[in-house]
């Protein structure tokens, strides 16, 4: 191992987690009345912003358009300020672009988007504070955020990462364990029937591993998803106190 | 010139109603229902291995054996009859398209609007070639719902006096679900403006007009500067839909007029600090359960 000891003897962490253990989890809904649907998420350090618009007309060229079905416009951008170092360009380089395409893929397995022919939906997230676990932050902030919007999901899609250390699966990475060379698993689930809506691994891992590792991420989904349905509970019955009749 | 800054705090909406009980007839997308197989599925569910279950977070309606889950907050869905106020976005062979909060732009015919020149007047080609000089891209039209189509998309139409061109006026943006439905939609309020509330959510304040122009088709804007007290009215108005808004309460010409009211001890600019806008809330629903009785 190079120089860090991701995993001490005790069990611990760097941050003093158990293996399995998450990082906190702060979300709120409703954070802008401009736009349709958005939402506020922090795991640990890593902090995002989603935004949802629609379902609305196509904009732009009208070619995009399905008839059987929405498409769904996803865009994803970090904060100039959101690492160490100083970014550039917030958005439209080759790793933002990529995640894009990972975040339109997980939605478009969630969302019910037969329902709405020939219209779009935008989902817009913002990493605002980087600290490991980017997508899956994203993932969790742009359902609670399709939730506000009133959108129908089949069902939450949470997402974790998951590292694999010294022959035990670490849930849920900080940034200091991801660049450690960890070999590291991005999850997103649907937790309920569990049904996988992306799983993205680009390291090398052996594959007697590679079972058990999605068990921790499914597990680790699972608990996420569970955080989310109470702030999604909380915030229904905050609101429907208000409107109801 | 003094500024006005407050800190970042979390501020729950007013609230006269205590009702703090946890109600079960709420639902998160992914929730069992039912597994009864003798339910209809409504709007907001789908059935999942012979299990009813919801698709959006919102409370369970059940009507017979027809069951929907209504989301909080969601795009309009307009029904036939709804009076809607929206932007035209299109200029199209023989329709415009317009702009209504909807999930798809609605259609305005040409042959559903009146036209200058009478009820009975046969559409000739040169009236489609002059479409654009009724109306053109960014103007804001008031209209009802005359049918929807397979999509959800709407067809509107302005076949009365009442509906057409909107002129000079204040435009709010507001959610649908916070606008009451009633049997009329356009209000002269007895504090000296006008106001449309869009079943979709957007509402237009205009200086109450001094007499109808006949013969104008809905089409006749006038540009006549309007006086600054008209103009302070309205802004108030504005004012104060946004605080009742923010608060979550339900709009329609009482709870608009008692707001106004309220707000009448306040600047209109210092209506949407936080704490005016609490206590301009929370007078306002105090005179309405008054008045309910």
């Amino acid at each position: 191992m190079a120089g860090l000891e991701l995993l001490s003897d005790q069990g611990y962490r760097l941050d003093g987690r158990k293996a399995s253990e998450l990082r906190k989890v702060q979300a709120r809904m409703g954070v802008f009345a401009q736009a349709d649907g958005s939402a506020y998420l922090e795991q640990g350090n890593t902090k995002a912003l989603a935004v949802v618009y629609g379902p609305h007309e196509i904009r732009g060229s009208r070619s995009r358009a399905l008839h059987d079905r929405a498409v769904i416009n996803c865009q994803y951008s970090m904060a100039t300020f959101s690492t160490a170092e100083r970014k550039r360009r917030p958005h439209g380089d080759r790793k933002s672009t990529e995640m894009s395409l990972h975040l339109k893929q997980t939605f478009e397995a969630a969302v019910m988007t037969q329902l709405y022919p020939r219209s779009q939906i935008d989902i817009y997230v913002k990493i605002l504070q980087s600290d490991g676990g980017n997508y899956s932050v994203c993932v969790n902030a742009a359902t609670l955020a399709v939730i506000d919007a009133g959108i129908p999901m089949r069902d939450y899609v949470c997402a974790c990462t998951v590292g694999f250390v010294d022959e035990t699966p670490l849930a849920d990475l900080c940034y200091a364990e991801e660049s450690g060379g960890v070999s590291s698993l991005a999850l997103a689930l649907l937790p309920r029937g569990g049904q996988i809506a992306l799983l993205q691994m680009d390291a090398r891992l052996h594959q007697d591993h590679l079972e058990t590792l999605i068990e921790a991420a499914m597990t680790a989904c699972k608990g996420v998803s569970k955080v989310l349905d109470e702030v999604v509970r909380q915030h229904l019955q905050e609101v429907s106190v208000l409107t109801g009749e | 010139m003094a500024a006005d800054m407050r800190l970042p705090t979390i501020r729950k909406p007013v609230s006269l109603s205590v009702s703090t009980s946890d109600r079960k007839d709420l639902v998160v997308p992914g929730d069992v229902i039912t597994s009864d197989t003798g339910f209809m599925r409504g709007h907001g569910t789908y059935v999942d291995e012979d299990k009813l279950t919801a698709s959006v977070a919102g409370e369970v309606q059940r009507v017979d054996k027809l069951i929907c889950v209504r989301p909080l907050k969601t795009r309009f869905n307009g029904e036939v009859g709804d009076v809607v106020v929206g932007r035209i976005t299109e200029v199209q062979q023989k329709r415009w398209k317009v702009e209504t909060n909807s999930r798809l732009d609605s259609v305005l015919l040409l042959s559903s609007v009146n036209l200058p020149g009478g009820e009975l007047r046969r559409r000739s080609a040169e009236d489609e070639l002059t479409m654009r000089e009724y109306l053109q891209e960014g103007d804001l039209i008031s209209a009802e719902v005359q049918s929807v189509f397979s999509d959800g998309a709407l067809s509107l139409h302005t076949r009365s006096l009442k509906y057409g061109k909107l002129g000079q006026g204040v435009l709010v943006q507001l959610s649908p679900s916070l606008i009451k439905r009633q049997k009329t939609h356009f209000h002269n309020l007895p504090c000296g403006a006008s106001i449309i509330l869009g079943n979709n959510g957007f509402v237009w304040l205009y200086p109450t007009p001094e007499q109808q122009e006949e013969e104008a088709g809905g089409f006749y804007t006038s540009l006549e500067p309007v006086s600054l007290s008209d103009r302070e009215v309205i802004s108030r108005l504005r004012n104060c839909l946004l605080a009742l808004a923010a608060h979550k309460v339900l709009l329609y010409d009482t709870s608009v007029l008692y707001c106004y009211e309220s707000s009448l001890q306040h600047q209109v600019k210092d209506i949407l600090k936080p704490e005016v806008m609490e206590e301009i809330v929370m007078l306002t629903q105090q005179k309405l359960l008054e008045q309910e009785g």
